[in-house]
Formats: structure tokens, sequence, C-alpha cells
């Protein structure tokens, strides 16, 4: 793409005549040049740049080979590929899927029964949303350390069975990154359906009252059709965010053990800058890419068809 | 609306317990930072504030958090500017290929850090960028500008046109009616960007990472990940540590919390 795509208007007359008109029409491209220029250096290009470098296979010094669409067979052969791409599903699980469950109940209850407190509430299950994600990491890490605060309470009621060094196990590790994921998420989806919810007129629940509708039934013919732009714009949002998770494996768990916690952008990574298979890590980031893409929209076009 | 004593009270069960669920982990972190940092310290006493300023000096934040201003300062400045100026674009102004540039924009909201890390490491240090303030900002400016550009469009596009005619009557300039008007009255629009690309920023951790690979340019959330590999005995001293490289952000959420949830509402794109 060009910066200034003015040569269509030189057409008639020369350059000098019309310069005062034309520097008129340039106007908005001079507006944009420069977060333009910017954009494309360090964003469209690499992209592209991502593109072409995943058609080989390199290790980041010596001569590239061309593999064609090799690397992007990879991710559906190579098991470590597989398992990564397989927890990313888990992860939409634990950051969109169950905090939308819970956001949804949580908001409408809240909604039913005017409560004070409820500023000082939005205010709190939303902290977890501005907190960097090393240190919500450096958090966790200390509650599911064998000694930590979790293995502590379930000893304290007896639960001594249950142990174990979250972090460190096969089963566990994954949920256990999972839900720190859920704990970040839920904050942010209620509040984001609290807002929708809220401007459901009165009238609405005062009807179905009339007609003896109980709780479950005003939920599900009123309150969630009503929600469903903020539903779309949550599980995009949360979605997206879960897809990207790197920097909190990176500090948990680094993909352990084994591979039962590595994600894709985690691969990334390590291929690219820890085993020297850069075109792999690029095949990994485009994919990455298209699924974000393709995710995003369809969450808004199965909202809009249901509309 | 009118429900029972119950009702009301479960509710209020449900307010406290699950506030309880957020501020644990927040707590359990405030009270490791400030707990005994070994057996020594523990027989003096339960609270030492002291730890900050041990994993300060000893994990070297003084430099990171100074890394960590200067590069937000940059990324913040330069994409605040670059984005007033293509929104302004976009939202008061016709022209050919508007909307194929807009959605090209668009895009760039989506495309995560990942994606382009590659790439952008191997070229950036052919051409010797790595290890420098450039290499960590400048992709950053570009993810910003990309939702920054979506954002101020927005608010130029509500801007009602009569205010624009009013000061075209007067004979102003394009670039007059933008920073004599516009951008003084859309500041509450402008403090909304300002402050999350200031959060994005601070809690980047993927960039930094990868530009800076002698650690010359490293910033907090980085300093912190190198201070949990270098001291992995005891919790107080990297707790601690956690809780300085969070506060400036957590901080700012307590003065300007609207503009945060505001923002990161209504800033998911709704296409």
């Amino acid at each position: 793409m060009r910066a200034l795509p003015r040569a269509s208007n030189t057409a008639a007359g020369g350059p000098g005549r019309h310069s005062a008109r034309q520097g008129h029409r340039l106007t908005p491209y001079l507006f944009i040049a420069p977060a333009l220029a910017i954009y494309a250096a360090f964003m469209l290009y690499p992209l592209a740049r991502a593109v072409h470098l995943s058609l080989f296979d390199w290790d980041g010094l010596s001569l590239a080979t061309f593999v064609g669409a090799g690397n992007y067979a990879d991710i559906l052969t190579d098991a470590r590929l597989r398992a990564a791409f397989g927890h990313a599903g888990a992860f939409i699980f634990f950051y969109a899927v169950l905090p939308c469950c819970v956001g949804l109940v949580l908001a409408a209850v809240l909604t039913r029964a005017k409560v004070r407190g409820l500023p000082l509430f939005r205010t709190l299950v939303f902290l977890p949303q501005v907190i960097a994600m090393v240190v919500v990491a450096v958090a966790f890490k200390q509650i599911y350390a064998p000694d930590g605060l979790l293995n502590s309470a379930l000893r304290s009621v007896g639960l001594d069975a249950l142990t174990r060094p979250w972090l460190g196990d096969y089963a566990f590790s994954l949920p256990a990154v999972g839900l720190i994921g859920s704990w970040v998420s839920t904050g942010l989806v209620t509040v984001l359906l609290l807002a929708g919810m809220a401007r459901i007129p009165a009238e609405l629940f005062e009807a179905a009252r009339l007609d003896g509708a109980g709780a479950i039934r005003e939920f599900l013919a009123i309150i969630v059709p009503s929600v469903r732009a903020e539903l779309t714009v949550a599980l995009t949002l949360t979605i997206v965010a879960s897809l990207k998770t790197f920097d909190l494996i990176y500090m948990t768990t680094s993909g352990g053990p084994g591979s039962s916690t590595t994600v894709p952008s985690y691969e990334v990574y390590r291929r690219a800058f820890e085993t020297g298979q850069v075109g792999s890590a690029a095949a990994i980031g485009v994919t990455l890419t298209v699924i974000i893409f393709l995710v995003t929209l369809a969450v808004n076009r199965i909202s809009e068809r249901g509309a | 609306m009118r429900v029972s004593a119950t009702e009301r009270t479960l509710n209020y069960a449900i307010l406290i317990g699950f506030s309880l669920i957020v501020l644990t982990p927040v707590a359990s972190i405030l009270a490791a930072a400030f707990g005994p940092a070994n057996a020594s310290a523990a027989r003096e006493g339960a609270f030492h504030p002291s730890n900050f300023a041990t994993a300060w000096v000893e994990g070297r934040f003084g430099q990171y958090m100074g890394t960590s201003v200067l590069v937000a300062l940059v990324v913040v400045s330069l994409a605040v500017v670059l984005s007033i100026l293509s929104g302004y674009a976009f939202g008061t102004m016709r022209f050919r290929g508007e909307q194929a540039l807009f959605y090209l924009f668009l895009l760039g909201i989506m495309v995560p850090a990942e994606a382009i890390i590659v790439p952008l490491f191997f070229d950036l240090r052919t051409l010797g960028l790595t290890d420098t303030i450039w290499a960590v900002a400048l992709p950053q400016v570009a993810q910003s500008v990309a939702f920054g550009t979506y954002w101020m469009r927005a608010y130029f596009k509500s801007v009602s046109p009569s205010i624009m005619d009013a000061a075209r009557v007067d004979g102003a300039s394009k670039g007059r009616m933008l920073f004599s008007i516009l951008v003084p009255m859309g500041r509450p629009a402008i403090t909304t960007m300002v402050v999350l690309m200031f959060m994005w920023t601070w809690n980047e951790f993927l960039i930094p990472l990868v530009m800076s690979p002698s650690g010359e340019f490293r910033t907090a959330p980085l300093g912190l990940a190198f201070f949990q590999g270098q001291y992995t005995q005891g919790t107080a001293l990297l707790a601690a540590a956690a809780v300085m490289v969070a506060l400036p952000v957590v901080l700012l959420y307590f003065l300007m919390q609207r503009h945060f949830i505001k923002g990161m509402l209504e800033g998911a794109v709704k296409e």
C-alpha cells in the first residue's frame, strides 16, 4: 500500500496549474501519513515478512531453505504444536466461556435487586484487568506453590490428600493456569454485562412478572437476549486475550511440565529464540493471527444472525 | 424492582463472596511483600516494609522503572499525536481510499504481537537497532496507533458538524480548527486513550523481552521476570518487587477508573 495514492489526481493540466487545489486534496493524506508510516513499518511490513518467513526453514543464522507450506503442515503433525493449539482451546474455555457463564448469572442476580455497594464492587472486580500479567503470575505462583495458600487451605480443612504442587502436576497444571485467566477475565465480563443489563427497561421485567415468569424464565427470555451485544464484545475480548497468553505461561510454567501447558504464543517465542526454528515460529504467529480473525468474525456473525 | 429479603441477602453474599475471590490473590501478595524475607527477619517481627527498599536495590528496579517511564513517555506521546492527526482525517474528511485505509488500521488492532515479533527482531537486529529504545518503543507505537486512530475517529465523528461549520466560517484552517477547538473539546476522549496506552505500554512483556536481548532496555515487568529467575528462595522480596511493578498502573486506575472501564468496554471493536 502506498502512503500517498495521489497519482490519479494529476491527470490534466500538469502539476503546476492545480497545485493549490491539489494541496487541498492532499490534506487528509498528510494528516494520515505520519501514523501510516510508523504503522506500515512496524506492523504491516513485519506481518508480510512473517508470512514470507513462514515458508522457510531457517535457524536465524545460516541460509534459509524454502519449504513451502511445510511449517503449516507441522502444526497439524507435530505433537507439541498440536498440544499447544489444543491448550489454546482449553484456554478459550477458561478465559472466555467460563467467565461469560459466571458473569451472566452474577450480573443478572445483581440487576434484579438493587443493592448498595455496586460501584465499589465494580471497581474491585475490574482490578485484575489493570494489574500487569507478570505480577498476577507471581501472585498465583505463590498461591499454587507446594507450601502456598491453596495447599495450606486444603490441609487446614483436612484435605491433605488433595494437596500437590499444582503448577508441576501433569494433570492439574493446565486448569491451574487456566483458572488464573478466569480470575482475570470474569470481572471484565461482569462489568460489561452489568452495564448492558442496566439498560433493560424496567417495564420488561414488570410485564414478565405480571405474566408470572420466574427468575429463570426472566433470565432466559429477557436478560440474555438483551445483552447479546455486550456478550459479543465480552467473548471477543476474552477469546483474543486467551490466544495471546504469553507472559502468564512464560512466568508460571514455561509450557511445562513436559508440554502440558504450552500454548501457540509461547511456542512462537520458544522456537524463534530458543530452539532456532524461526520459520516454524513465524508460521505459528501467522496461524494465530488468522485464528484471531476468524474467531472475531464468527462471534460477531453468530450474534448478528441471532438478532 | 421489588425482591424478597432472602434474595437481597443472597445478593450481598454474592457481592462479598466474589469480591473476596478477586481480593485474595491481591491480599496474599501484599501480605507476602510485607512479610519476613528470611528466618532471622522473622524473629524481629511480622511487618517488614524495608523489603521494598531491599528489592528495589537488589533487583535494580530503579533502572528498570526508569526505562519503563522512558518507554511509556515515548510510546504514549508519539502514539497520541499520530492518532489525533490520523483520526482527524478519518473522522472529518472525505477522500479517495478512505475506507480501505481505515480497515488497514483496524487490522492492526487484531494482529497479535506474536505474529510480528519474529521478523521484527531479525530485521531490526540486521539494522543494529535491537537493544535501543526504538526497537522497544516503535512496534508498540504501531500497535497503539491502530487503536488510537479507531478511537479518535469515533470522537471526531461524534463532534457536531455545526461547531466545525462555525469555525470554517470564521476562516479557521484545518490545523487551527483541530488544535484550538477540537483537541481541547475532546480532552475526555483523549484522556481515556492516554490512560489505556499507558497501561498497555507499562504492562507489555513480549516486545521488550525480545527486543532487548542484552537486557540494556529492560522494562519493569521484565525486571520482575529476571528477579524471579535470580531469587528462587523466599517470596517476600519477589512479592515486594511485584507490588512495585504493578503500582503505577493500579494507582492510576484508582484515580481514573472511569476512564479505564469506559475505554476498555467501548474500545472493543464493534463492526
